[in-house]
């Protein structure tokens, strides 16, 4: 299990962060990604696999200020 | 004819508003805003009103007239740099606090050199992308850089909806987070200020060293 915004997620295969993003159609250009209590360069979304246990919050912006 | 305060005369009320404690950690505050539209030119009016001493204003547009239902320019400024709008304003404000400006774009090649000096980074951008790419940015080079953002401010919905919240040690987000302008509910004076309140007062909160929400 791993918790994504608060809520918790069963993964049912072996997935990089890039790989459960672009799964569930967020928009990478526009998202940061606190993972454990910090923010995940992006560099690292595509070596860094996801595991029982961590925790995420996916900050997806959107327009206007 | 504008009358012109002296230094000792604006920074004697500001002591006695703020008490001289507050004021001088207040007026050594070094604060960078990168978009000077609705969020940035309400956040940079409330902290040059309370006296924050180094304010970096960060934008590479000119006024339009549509931004004049949320912006604090004014129908002359329409076709100037916000840079130099925006500052030209604050010195009406108060004249002697140091005012940076780079009318420039914020990319991924220049974020290292244009932050590097300031404490505080207030992102304040409209467009998405380059919310996304500040935030990643200065928290990859500059960890150890406190970064008010914000993101979900448009229409009339409760203000009520609109908190801060802080994501990581020195990561702090304003906003409803989902409401994008859209068709009748664009962006509006009074929610984007209240979202603008939000990043200023999470601002002052952090010069003063309080780092809750």
């Amino acid at each position: 299990m791993i918790t994504v915004n608060g809520k918790e997620i069963a993964l049912e295969s072996q997935l990089t962060v890039m790989e459960y993003l672009e799964q569930n159609k967020y928009q990478l250009s526009r998202v940061a990604v606190e993972m454990n209590g910090d923010i995940l360069p992006k560099y690292r979304y595509s070596e860094v696999m996801l595991k029982d246990g961590d925790r995420l919050e996916v900050v997806s912006f959107v327009g206007g200020g | 004819m504008q009358k012109q305060l002296s230094k000792e005369e604006i920074y004697a009320a500001l002591n006695e508003r703020h008490s001289p404690e507050i004021q001088a950690v207040l007026s050594a505050g070094n604060v960078a805003i990168a978009g000077l539209g609705g969020l940035g030119s309400n956040v940079a009016y409330s902290l040059t009103r309370i006296g924050v001493g180094h304010l970096h204003l960060i934008d590479f547009d000119v006024v339009d007239v549509t931004n004049l239902n949320r912006q604090q320019y004014f129908m002359e400024h329409v076709g100037m740099y916000k840079t130099e709008a925006l500052k030209s304003l604050l010195m009406k404000i108060n004249p002697y606090i140091e005012i940076k400006t780079d009318c420039v774009r914020v990319t991924e090649e220049n974020i290292k050199e244009l932050f590097c000096d300031n404490d505080i980074v207030c992102e304040a951008f409209d467009n998405p992308d380059a919310k996304a790419l500040l935030v990643n940015g200065i928290m990859e080079y500059f960890p150890e850089k406190k970064l008010v953002s914000a993101s979900g401010m448009a229409g009339f919905g409760s203000s009520n909806s609109i908190v801060t919240r802080r994501i990581t040690k020195n990561f702090y987000l304003c906003g409803d987070r989902v409401t994008a302008p859209s068709y009748g509910n664009g962006l509006m004076a009074p929610r984007v200020a209240v979202c603008a309140a939000h990043e200023a007062n999470m601002i002052t909160r952090l010069i003063l060293g309080e780092e809750e929400v």
